[in-house]
């Protein structure tokens, strides 16, 4: 983990540098550390340059972390509870699902208020549940959940999901629409800080939910009856992640519209290098998959300075062919 | 250190080696939920004890709900009339834990589709010795104490060279011995086996039988084990119960229940009955075929 951590202050350090104003390595520890020291921006030395990378750019990474995080976190949850490697919430649908419930809040103008943090992952919250939910009952068949039937539930919620999306984006105002549809393909925009730290306390905080289940995690892979036979209470168990699961999707997918694949990559790759026990997995793929989206999230903002291209875009594209591999390739491993 | 409590050897003494395991009374189960009861009991009104210290075989034909009433022991799966007890408390009163702490449930298949390894599956088995701690949370590893726990376990199974491996690694036969050293590290008084040996070639059919005997004899494990394979139930059980449709036909040693007339009446097919020619119990093989009218009877 100390590596880990390590490289991650590294990773933020060198993106911090790219954008579409180059800013040298020296400058970005100058200015960071006389924030830190002096605690405002307001000095000769730091200048525009400083307002850059502290108000555009670090909340910006900041964001990229956390997103990334979850998205890997409950990738590397629900991967567990369905005991399938190839479970991720962009592909199961629970992510189109709360994007239909914040994009319905959005449309009833509930979210253009004051406290649109608080209300939107709510809405996320509900949706992404009520995918979870569906898919489930889909694909359990005889007390399994076979792999196939999974990714069909999914693709076929999916597909209804973003025909609702579609026709709610098409019936908004068309200023409202266009911002809508940037949202929906995956975006990460500068937050202020306190909305970052409001944000970062509510996601951090279903993290770290989430790790106190991690040695449960571990057994429910042997199996449902295998567990309840050590003791576990299996339903409370997956009540209890579903839950969080759900809630930390939906207040992702509220701040950042549909990123995919972020949640099956992230933990495939990670337990390749450090093995199946959640203990380790958990907090690992959180801090990959932060870095991860931190650098996909650069590579978008840079690419094709000004424009910006939708961060979802990047991951679905290196997260796609990867699961074609899995799928194709491995899936010995799982089918 | 020993696999086992001290207390536990002491109890499997010969004064208390008359002490039941288990008592079921009326045992009913179904796989529906009672409102839409359809009279579709796949357990029916059984009543029997297991002996501390002896191993009993559960037999019977295709969906005569051996596995059922196994899972049922486990309190995996719980009854819908009747009672249980175990060691004298009521099984249906105990929490899911204290249940784990007293009995562990090896199921016919245990598919993994994560890799972790031997060792960490083998540990696994301690959870239900560290509930409500930290360490069940997730935020501890593990002491020495579980981790000389588990080496024993995998020791007693001869898994020992493979602990490092990724279980996805394992052949049948490594990967049932994996499943039986996790519920050895849980230090249990009962093991409840399905199927142990369906699948597994006839080395690794007697490397477990084997093992199941040791458990008996030096650690004096009380073991239930399901078997589709009657001439294993008769060569390694110390008793019987024959399950006919959910309900107890027979229940003896292996002389009383594999006999001919029981067979035919559990299974619908005459078999020949010779004896084995070390042990002397009883043993099953099919009859010759013969193309007769009859033939349907025995399918």
């Amino acid at each position: 983990m100390a590596p880990l951590a390590l490289l991650s202050v590294a990773g933020v350090l060198t993106c911090l540098q790219f954008g579409s104003q180059w800013i040298g390595l020296g400058q970005v520890i100058d200015i960071v550390s006389h924030v830190l020291r002096e605690g405002s921006l307001e000095s000769e030395q730091v200048g525009t340059t400083g307002v850059i990378l502290m108000q555009v750019r670090l909340p910006r990474l900041m964001l990229g972390l956390l997103v990334g995080a979850c998205l890997a976190s409950v990738g590397v949850v629900l991967q567990a509870l369905l005991r399938n490697p190839l479970a991720d919430p962009y592909v199961l649908g629970v992510s189109s699902g709360a994007a239909l419930g914040v994009a319905l809040a959005i449309l009833l103008g509930i979210g253009s208020t004051f406290l649109a943090l608080s209300i939107l992952p709510l809405c996320g919250f509900a949706g992404g549940l009520l995918s979870l939910a569906v898919v489930y009952r889909m694909a359990l068949s005889y007390g399994r959940l076979p792999i196939h039937s999974l990714l069909l539930a999914g693709v076929i919620l999916n597909s209804i999901f973003s025909a609702l999306i579609m026709f709610i984006t098409s019936i908004m105002e068309p200023n409202r629409s266009a911002g809508t549809m940037t949202w929906l393909m995956g975006t990460l925009t500068a937050p202020s800080y306190p909305a970052l730290a409001i944000l970062a306390c509510y996601l951090l905080g279903g993290l770290f939910l989430l790790l106190k289940q991690a040695r449960r995690l571990n057994i429910l892979t042997l199996g449902e009856e295998s567990a309840r036979s050590l003791g576990i209470e299996t339903e409370q168990v997956k009540r209890r992640v579903y839950l969080l699961s759900a809630l930390i999707t939906g207040a992702v997918v509220s701040v950042s519209g549909m990123i995919g694949f972020v949640g099956m990559v992230i933990p495939h790759a990670v337990r390749l290098m450090l093995g199946a026990d959640h203990r380790l997995l958990l907090p690992a793929s959180a801090l990959v998959g932060g870095m991860y989206l931190m650098v996909a999230d650069t590579l978008a903002r840079t690419l094709l300075t000004p424009a910006e291209i939708p961060v979802g875009i990047i991951t679905a594209l290196a997260g796609g062919p990867f699961f074609i591999y899995l799928l194709v390739w491995r899936k010995d491993r799982f089918a | 250190m020993s696999l086992f409590p001290e207390s536990y050897h002491a109890m499997t003494g010969s004064a208390v080696a008359s002490r039941k395991a288990y008592e079921v009374r009326s045992l009913r189960f179904q796989y529906q939920p009672l409102s839409r009861s359809l009279d579709n009991w796949v357990v029916d009104g059984l009543t029997f004890d297991v002996e501390a210290g002896e191993i009993l075989g559960i037999v019977g034909p295709n969906g005569s709900g051996k596995t059922s009433l196994l899972k049922l022991l486990a309190k995996v799966l719980r009854p819908h009339d009747g009672a249980m007890a175990l060691f004298g408390r009521d099984l249906g009163a105990m929490p899911q834990v204290d249940v784990a702490r007293t009995v562990a449930f090896v199921p016919q298949e245990s598919p993994q589709v994560f890799s972790f390894t031997v060792m960490e599956t083998v540990l696994m088995g301690r959870y239900p010795h560290h509930q409500g701690t930290r360490w069940s949370a997730g935020f501890g590893w593990e002491s020495a104490e579980d981790l000389s726990i588990a080496e024993q376990a995998l020791q007693y199974t001869d898994l020992t060279h493979l602990a490092g491996r990724s279980v996805m690694d394992l052949s049948g036969g490594e990967r049932q011995r994996c499943m039986i050293a996790r519920a050895l590290a849980q230090e249990p008084q009962v093991l409840l086996l399905d199927e142990p040996t369906a699948f597994l070639d006839l080395q690794h059919q007697m490397e477990i039988c084997a093992i199941v005997r040791r458990l008996k004899e030096e650690r004096g494990l009380t073991v239930v084990l399901v078997s589709h394979d009657l001439n294993l139930a008769s060569q390694y059980c110390d008793r019987i119960l024959m399950l006919k449709a959910g309900a107890l036909f027979r229940l003896g040693s292996p002389h009383e229940v594999i006999d001919a007339d029981v067979l035919r009446a559990v299974y619908g097919c005459d078999v020949l009955i010779d004896r084995h020619p070390e042990s002397g119990v009883p043993r099953v093989t099919m009859p010759q075929y013969r193309p007769t009218k009859n033939l349907g009877d025995c399918l």
